[in-house]
């Protein structure tokens, strides 16, 4: 068993590895059979044929930035939910009980997050 | 053979299903597109236009990349890496027969959740460095529906990791072997219980692939071509790529956690010790049925709009499948 884990991680980081050569690799290659002429006007940054007008990074809605706190927070506790979905039918009903106490306070979150409008997109 | 050259052969065959999956997958799309508005679709390059997308390989390969004076040019070389390294790592849990894996991870599940949920990342990168209103519009909205879609796409799935007991995908495809009535596939997606889940998983999982009709991302009427609007030549070419592969991903995630992944009830396991392409090739066939769907739904829904699907996301998908979960607890600890 522990044999196994330790290849599948030298595995998983090959993937890393050979995906971080991998691209530098095509996009060097296309460098190298690609013909290169750039001009001013090429260079432009692309609108739709007209001059940009102000400056590319714009302020966004406030709304992005919620919904990431929000995330932050109900992701996590997702996560806490798989080792318990894992040892679900191991253990009794008592892990049960645990965990609708646990989804109970998040969906309390949640509800308290709906009420102050957060959820809303604006 | 060492462990490395035997991990390194593996990667080098994940690369491989990734790329001819790219080259089916876009002439399969633009056939599909194609015949679903009564055309024809490519039909110059060989027989029925099959070689048409070598070729706009072979153009995206020689063609002139432009890095527009504006952008910040190293985030802008950065963003097609960060976007292609998690969609290439996502194909190394997945379950392609009972003895061909790539890994066999006890996590595998959470593990391609884990590498999927970095692709936000990359686009944001991309949309923000190409100094452009479309692109950085494209990468946030992007970044936005990814996050929101995340959490219900978890917690959709999380019933059928509480009946198997296991978040590794082999596993739950053994677990779905057999027939019932006879004949009929013992197969999650026959469990009146797993109905809600697969609806909330294919709502979830089209978001976070960006397919149609959650594509906001990349808005071709809206905002030109979203967070890739600035890239040209291969490194659009694996942007796009990516995208494809996310596709193909989520497809395979579906049909191994409902469809039976590499088994046919029918056929008897003495045939895939016989000829064990069969269960590869029934894997990808599926999985490929699935990608169907998806185009299909690609070209005849409209794309909704960003409040829309965001509203949906956070107060119905997430009070669902929390419901969800609860119920299913139940009726799994009283079954049983």
């Amino acid at each position: 068993m522990v044999q196994s884990v330790t290849a599948d991680h030298i595995v998983l980081g090959l993937f890393v590895v050979i995906g971080l050569i991998f691209v530098p690799l095509t996009v060097t290659a296309s460098h190298l059979l690609a013909p290169s002429k750039p001009n001013p006007r090429k260079l432009d940054t692309y609108e739709c044929g007209s001059e940009p007008v102000g400056p590319p990074w714009v302020q966004l809605r406030v709304g992005y930035y919620v919904y990431a706190l929000l995330f932050v927070v109900f992701d996590i506790e997702t996560v806490f939910l798989y080792p318990w979905a894992v040892a679900f039918d191991r253990m009794g009903v008592f892990v049960l009980v645990e965990m609708l106490v646990f989804i109970t306070i998040l969906a309390a979150g949640l509800a308290y997050a709906w009420k102050e409008g957060a959820l809303r997109w604006r | 053979m060492s462990p490395i050259a035997v991990g390194a052969l593996k990667v080098f065959a994940a690369i491989g299903l990734m790329l001819g999956n790219g080259v089916v997958l876009i002439y399969m799309l633009r056939k599909v597109l194609g015949r679903l508005h009564l055309r024809h679709g490519p039909m110059e390059m060989g027989p029925a236009g099959m070689f048409q997308t070598l070729m706009d390989v072979v153009k995206l390969l020689t063609k002139e990349d432009i890095t527009p004076r504006a952008v910040d040019k190293w985030l802008f070389r950065l963003a097609p890496l960060m976007v292609f390294v998690p969609s290439l790592m996502a194909y190394a849990a997945l379950p392609y027969s009972d003895s061909w894996r790539i890994t066999s991870l006890d996590s595998g599940l959470l593990y391609t959740f884990a590498v999927l949920s970095l692709v936000p990342i990359g686009i944001l990168m991309a949309g923000w460095a190409s100094a452009n209103k479309w692109s950085l519009l494209g990468g946030m909205r992007a970044a936005a529906q990814q996050i929101a879609y995340e959490v219900p796409l978890l917690l959709s799935v999380l019933p059928i990791v509480m009946l198997v007991g296991s978040a590794n995908l082999g596993t739950i495809v053994e677990a779905q072997q057999g027939t019932f009535l006879a004949v009929l596939p013992r197969w999650f997606i026959m469990n009146p219980l797993f109905w809600p889940t697969f609806v909330l998983y294919v709502i979830a999982s089209l978001v976070e692939s960006n397919q149609t009709p959650f594509d906001m991302s990349e808005g071709e009427s809206e905002i030109v071509a979203g967070f890739a609007t600035e890239y040209s030549a291969m490194k659009f070419g694996l942007l796009f790529l990516s995208e494809f592969s996310n596709g193909f991903i989520v497809s395979a995630l579906g049909v191994a956690l409902f469809f039976g992944g590499w088994s046919l009830p029918w056929i008897p396991a003495s045939w895939y010790a016989a000829a064990p392409i069969i269960g590869p090739a029934i894997f990808i066939i599926k999985t490929y049925i699935g990608i169907f769907f998806m185009m299909w739904i690609r070209g005849t829904f409209p794309r909704v709009r960003i409040d829309q699907m965001m509203q949906l996301g956070w107060m119905r998908l997430i009070p669902i499948s929390l419901a969800w979960i609860v119920f299913s607890g139940i009726v799994i600890k009283v079954w049983s």
